[in-house]
């Protein structure tokens, strides 16, 4: 997805014209491989913490392509994420806007460490992640703004973004319900026997959800491959994480079911965690991940997210944690791209983003007919009402 | 413990003698019935039937499963799945710990993936722990996606009254279930139907709700040579006129058939010919039967066990009253429940749930409205 875009760019250079100097790397890369898969050894800043398991190792191996893409894809999100909250201040999107931006390392990290045939189901806060499956920019804001060519036709918005056909399950309102979902869709690919995961992404609010607990429960009886993946940004809603868990270590909580604790504001650590869960999820049933990382926008467009938490706590963040910074310094460090190549990209990024804005105002709003269809997949035929059921029926086919 | 309160039900409630009767006593002058039955057909009692149609549905699919609490080792809390788990296996017979939010969540989410999950709970009233997975995430999500994610699911159980259970393990939850779109609610009388609208639900591709209930699951009814067929299956939306009749329809659904059939007995004898409508489907609502119903004969008296407001009867009521207002020669009548928690001693357990009596009153009342009532001076 965003890699093809990248190199088909006109205003990025090709990568294997850049000269590559890597640091730390003791391999030199073998003829067959170009320089994009060219194996970079990578430490995390901090490493990782185990709950009931070994954590794997904090060196990390990586290449150009999967960092410049990281680097592309994450700043897509932030892009994304930002115009949204300018489109829900045009009131062009209503109701409800969650966004990510922060938070944008862990949906790039997860999509480096799994395939399109693992699944993936999360809350409300879901624009990213979308993107990350293969949802398209224009899908997104579509959907956002309730027009015919949203991912969801306009009828499901903001929290109700699906792609079944790449393992994406949504989208879901209700605080901790993807929890027993992504467990189910666990049960379901080891009942046919697919040999692929669930990941099930919860906030630290939604970690005190009694069903978690219930569906954990039944996911280590039955040996389901279910990873849960707490992000926890330390506020459920206004909620500061100490007010609302008398034990904020997420990935303890699990108690008999092994957990990580992993710096969720860095795509290689994130990557490492993910592909580490799921070799365990596979073979040992399942497993908690921990992911700390921090929303930069409240909790959705009604919230300042200035009330419980500080402006300096936001900024110290934003500078000494943000996801794109990091992945930009690293970039940097190895001489992959100049800092003016990786600005080029930012633009490039910020284009696409204006230019599926504009096509998506174009998208008309569903027609009036949609508002009777796929209630059910088979309707016999049955009548359904509008409010003046004398005014407005319809037959569901 | 439910051991017991079923040898107690065996001896309370209406034996299967009874009932066999007054259904002997209607195949003979009613020849034109919908239901075509071999003269030797068989009986079958509706836990055999629930068996049947789950047994030869997971034979044919081996994408439907089962789970509940019980439903495997213990052969089922009510015995309806009794030598399933001998026969598929544990990993299509699955016994849940006691939470229904987590194993009813998970049920949903097999279904997202294309699994056809059959999700028991004991009764129906544990069903509310579950509540937001059957209406948020199973019933709406078809719609929420646009049609990409279908939920092939159905949740089953005994619903209403039991015998003797008190206020917590007796609600009847059809009205609840009903009024959401998104979901199709089903609620067998006869083993017939136990059998067609179960194999329906199993293969319909939205969330169903299939209420079952308690006390009919001993009883038995004849079925013919083709419901006894592995193919056989219930149109979904279609109610079943069990009794024809002339001058007042009485509808119904699950165990208040039974008892409208015995009231349209003794009706019968007072010169009143009752149509004893099966309701079968909740919802979809087969208004139009209902309606065709009212037409000829021009009352009405709903019957329900639940409670009475905003229940089934009222959207009825609203629904003739819609569609055939002039067709109506008397107020529609309406027997339910009562509207009190439901009481433990026997004789209070009585009043809180509709009798055969009620049901003749209502109906009288219906025909005997030709005098118009007199406005206050």
């Amino acid at each position: 997805m965003a890699l093809k875009r990248l190199t088909s760019s006109p205003s990025f250079p090709s990568l294997p014209n850049l000269l590559f100097k890597s640091l730390s790397t003791p391999r030199s890369f073998s003829s067959a491989s170009t320089e994009d898969e060219k194996i970079l050894t990578i430490e995390t800043s901090v490493p990782f913490t185990g709950h009931k398991c070994d954590p794997p190792s904090r060196t990390i191996d990586t290449t150009p392509k999967e960092l410049m893409g990281f680097f592309h894809d994450m700043a897509l999100m932030r892009r994304m994420e930002i115009a949204a909250d300018s489109l829900y201040k045009a009131k062009l999107i209503r109701g409800f806007c969650h966004l990510y931006d922060g938070q944008e390392a862990v949906a790039v990290g997860m999509e480096a460490a799994i395939t399109k045939k693992d699944s993936i189901i999360t809350a409300y806060r879901d624009h990213c992640i979308y993107l990350g499956r293969g949802g398209t920019l224009l899908e997104a804001f579509s959907e956002l703004m309730g027009r015919r060519a949203g991912c969801s036709k306009g009828k499901g918005g903001s929290m109700h973004f699906y792609k079944k056909e790449s393992g994406f399950y949504g989208g879901h309102g209700i605080v901790g319900a993807q929890i027993p979902l992504g467990c189910g869709i666990a049960f379901a690919q080891k009942y046919s026997k697919d040999e692929t995961v669930t990941f099930a992404l919860y906030g630290d609010g939604a970690a005190n959800q009694g069903q978690l607990f219930e569906a954990l429960n039944i996911a280590a009886l039955w040996d389901l491959p279910a990873i849960l993946v707490c992000e926890n940004n330390h506020y459920g809603m206004g909620t500061a994480e100490w007010r609302a868990a008398k034990s904020p270590s997420y990935y303890k909580r699990g108690d008999y079911v092994p957990g990580l604790k992993v710096d969720g504001m860095d795509a290689l650590a994130v990557k490492q965690a993910c592909k580490f869960a799921k070799e365990h999820a596979l073979k040992n049933g399942p497993i908690i991940l921990e992911m700390d990382t921090y929303r930069y926008h409240g909790h959705s467009m009604s919230d300042p997210g200035s009330t419980y938490r500080t402006r300096d706590e936001i900024s110290g963040v934003r500078q000494e944690r943000d996801p794109i910074e990091r992945v930009r310094k690293l970039i940097l460090a190895h001489d992959l791209a100049t800092a003016s190549d990786l600005k080029d990209i930012e633009k490039e990024v910020r284009k696409q983003v204006d230019e599926a804005i504009a096509q998506a105002k174009e998208s008309p709003m569903p027609d009036p007919s949609e508002l009777f269809t796929n209630v059910y997949v088979k309707g016999y035929g049955v009548e359904s009402f509008g409010a003046d059921r004398k005014e407005v029926r319809a037959v569901l086919p | 413990m439910w051991g017991i309160i079923r040898q107690k039900v065996g001896s309370r409630c209406f034996s299967a003698s009874i009932l066999g009767q007054s259904l002997e006593r209607i195949e003979q002058p009613l020849t034109v019935l919908a239901r075509n039955f071999s003269s030797g057909g068989k009986d079958m009692n509706v836990r055999d039937a629930l068996n049947s149609a789950l047994d030869e549905e997971m034979s044919a699919d081996p994408k439907v499963l089962l789970m509940g609490e019980e439903v495997g080792e213990y052969q089922g809390a009510y015995k309806i799945s009794k030598g399933l788990l001998e026969k598929y296996g544990p990993e299509r017979v699955l016994d849940t710990p006691i939470t229904e939010a987590g194993f009813a969540g998970i049920g949903v989410g097999a279904a997202y993936y294309g699994l056809r999950p059959v999700v028991e709970f004991m009764t129906f009233n544990f069903s509310m722990q579950a509540i937001d997975h059957i209406i948020n995430s199973a019933a709406k999500s078809n719609y929420m996606s646009a049609g990409q994610i279908n939920v092939p699911i159905v949740f089953r159980g005994p619903n209403g009254a039991a015998a003797g259970v008190g206020a917590q393990h007796s609600q009847c939850y059809a009205a609840w279930f009903a009024s959401c779109p998104g979901l199709k609610v089903l609620s067998p009388y006869s083993s017939e139907d136990a059998r067609g609208l179960l194999k329906a639900a199993i293969r319909d591709p939205d969330p169903v709700v299939f209420l079952e209930n308690e006390l009919l699951y001993g009883e038995s009814f004849p079925v013919s040579a083709e419901a006894l067929d592995s193919s056989f299956c219930l149109p979904i939306g279609k109610a079943k006129i069990e009794r024809e009749g002339k001058h007042v329809t009485i509808t119904a659904f699950s165990k208040m058939v039974g008892y409208a059939l015995q009231a349209a007995e003794i009706l019968a004898k007072e010169g009143i010919s009752a149509e004893v409508i099966n309701l079968r489907s909740i919802r979809p609502l087969d208004r139009d039967t209902i309606n065709a119903s009212v037409r000829k004969t021009n009352r009405l008296v709903t019957l329900e066990e639940g409670f009475p407001q905003h229940g089934v009867g009222a959207e009825i009521c609203t629904s003739v009253i819609e569609e055939s207002f002039e067709y109506l020669d008397a107020p529609v009548e309406r027997i339910a429940g009562a509207d009190v928690p439901m009481p433990y001693a026997a004789n209070l357990e009585r009043m809180a749930v509709p009798q055969v009596d009620d049901i003749v009153r209502a109906a009288k009342r219906a025909c005997y409205r030709a005098v118009p009532v007199a406005a206050v001076a």
